[in-house]
């Protein structure tokens, strides 16, 4: 097994009810790069991150982190997955960076970022304090620490929600087009950070839209139609030289949008 | 019977309408949390049957035991008058076992029906609560790690309570003044006492007594709610 391989995904195939939203999806992340997944509205990216999460289950396929098996096709051709005990251990392998934030907003900034850390991953309430102010200096919120997510803009909330995701040290961090509940103005903040996390070789997957930002932070890049994988390859390869014509026309049509 | 009789009386009887208030609150706001999980149940014991080929049996696959029973119990509890809950819980031991009752027990049917029937109103205020949660609030914590239990008592159900106080507010409220039925079941709580002075002085004024009594109790009922829906409004 290749240590390097922190998530694999062979064969996914998912169905609601009669609409096959991943028609066999094969796809490796490697320690430290960064994928970004473009496609248009309904190509099922979201849906693909969502299985990947372990919050949709798949129809059939395989899927693992870092080797340890969450699931496999079964004998009757249906996926079967692991025990909520090797899930749970699963889950600590990743996060994700939902397009709305869905910050707690009962608590504060602090307790957002360090409740899952103490109560979940059991650890001390120092370290996890530590810990978030370390992220929270680094993503540029020392001082919000005590605010309510109803006091934050857009933008913060969102880093608040990086922050809370990388508290949990996970080892891929999942975005779901983490800029496009965002006023233009924003993303700009936002797009930093996760910029800031590329450079430091953070395993990330991230659905986004910002072919520009895709560009600048993706080593590689894959277009989605339509539930599979059309085409993929580096930044230039596939947004500055496609071969797909699928995906020469998503592009043709994106650009004449912006 | 001068006037400091009359109001020693009526707050004796006072005392005994906080009492079911209280240890009805104190008994059906958790009850009511119990009753909408079995509303919210999802559990069909006869899946096994969802591969067969007859409609019927497919049909039975898909039936929640715990979700019918709990649904049928809420309809009837707010579906008939509380003081026909009252007489049942209150006859119906002698009516249905011939069980004989014994004084004392006016006191426990009083609680019991309305521990019951507030139990119904608070699940489906709770369930209300629940259900208006965003999906996102339960997927962040699922992808955090948290267990089902943690995601419910730590994120869903504070969130829960602040969106549902102005409705919990409006059921106190209307408790304290349903406390007055206990007089079916000859409860001597303070609206029954009036009564009986009121028959015996040929007078209104131990109505107008109650009457003040039954306000500023209420009034106090509304000032303590005020004060917790303040004390959730840090956050939206
Ligand atoms: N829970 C669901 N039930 C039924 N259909 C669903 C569900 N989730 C997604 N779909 C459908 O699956 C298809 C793919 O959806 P998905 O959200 O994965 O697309 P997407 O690529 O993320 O699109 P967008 O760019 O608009 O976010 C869509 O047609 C959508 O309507
Ligand atoms: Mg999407």
């Amino acid at each position: 097994m290749n240590e390097n391989i922190i998530l694999d995904v062979r064969n996914a195939k998912k169905s609601f009810d009669e609409l096959e939203v991943l028609k066999d999806i094969s796809l490796t992340v490697n320690r430290g790069e960064v994928l970004a997944i473009i496609g248009p509205s309904g190509s099922g990216k979201s849906t693909l991150l969502r299985c990947a999460t372990l919050l949709e289950t798949l129809d059939s396929g395989y899927l693992s982190y870092l080797g340890e098996k969450a699931a496999d096709t079964g004998v009757n051709g249906r996926a079967e997955y692991a025990s909520k005990a090797e899930l749970k251990q699963i889950r600590s392998y990743f996060g994700l960076v939902f397009q709305n934030f869905n910050l707690f907003p009962h608590y504060t900034v602090m307790k957002n970022v360090t409740d899952a850390p103490i109560n979940v991953s059991k650890r001390s309430k120092a370290e996890a304090y530590k810990k978030a102010r370390e992220l929270l200096i680094k993503m540029g919120l020392e001082d919000k620490e005590n605010y309510y997510p109803c006091q934050l803009s857009g933008g913060q909330q969102q880093r608040v929600s990086i922050v809370r995701a990388l508290a949990m040290e996970p080892q891929i961090l999942f975005f779901d087009e983490p800029t496009s509940a965002l006023d233009p103005e924003l993303t700009g903040e936002v797009l930093k950070v996760i910029r800031k996390l590329a450079e430091e070789h953070m395993t990330m997957v991230i659905v986004t839209h910002e072919m520009a930002f895709a560009r600048a932070v993706a080593d590689r890049v894959i277009f989605m139609d339509g539930g599979v994988i059309v085409e993929q390859g580096s930044p230039e390869e596939v947004l500055v030289n496609p071969k797909e014509e699928r995906t020469k026309q998503f592009l043709a049509r994106y650009s004449e949008e912006q | 019977m001068d006037i400091a009789a009359m109001l020693l009386r009526l707050s004796e009887g006072m005392l005994r309408s906080v009492t079911i208030f209280g240890l009805t609150l104190v008994f059906s706001l958790p009850l009511g949390l119990l009753v909408a999980f079995g509303r919210m149940s999802k559990w069909t014991p006869f899946t096994c049957l969802g591969e067969c080929k007859s409609g019927f049996l497919r049909k039975i696959a898909g039936f929640k035991p715990v979700q019918l029973i709990v649904k049928i119990y809420i309809s009837i509890m707010r579906g008939t008058p509380l003081m026909l809950q009252l007489m049942v819980v209150y006859f119906g031991p002698w009516f249905i076992f011939g069980i004989k009752i014994s004084l004392a027990y006016n006191f426990y049917a009083v609680i019991i029906a309305f521990v019951i029937n507030y139990a119904a109103y608070f699940a489906e205020i709770y369930r209300g609560g629940i259900e208006s949660m965003s999906k996102g609030q339960y997927e962040a914590a699922e992808v955090l790690g948290y267990s089902k239990a943690q995601t419910f008592f730590k994120i869903i159900m504070p969130q829960m309570f602040k969106r549902i106080l102005p409705s919990v507010t409006n059921e106190v409220i209307t408790l304290v003044k349903d406390t007055s039925l206990a007089f079916v079941v000859a409860y001597a709580e303070m609206f029954t006492v009036a009564k009986q002075i009121a028959a015996k002085e040929s007078s209104v004024m131990p109505f107008v007594g109650a009457a003040v009594f039954y306000y500023v109790f209420n009034l106090i009922v509304a000032l303590a709610m005020e004060k917790a829906e303040k004390s959730v409004s840090y956050y939206q």
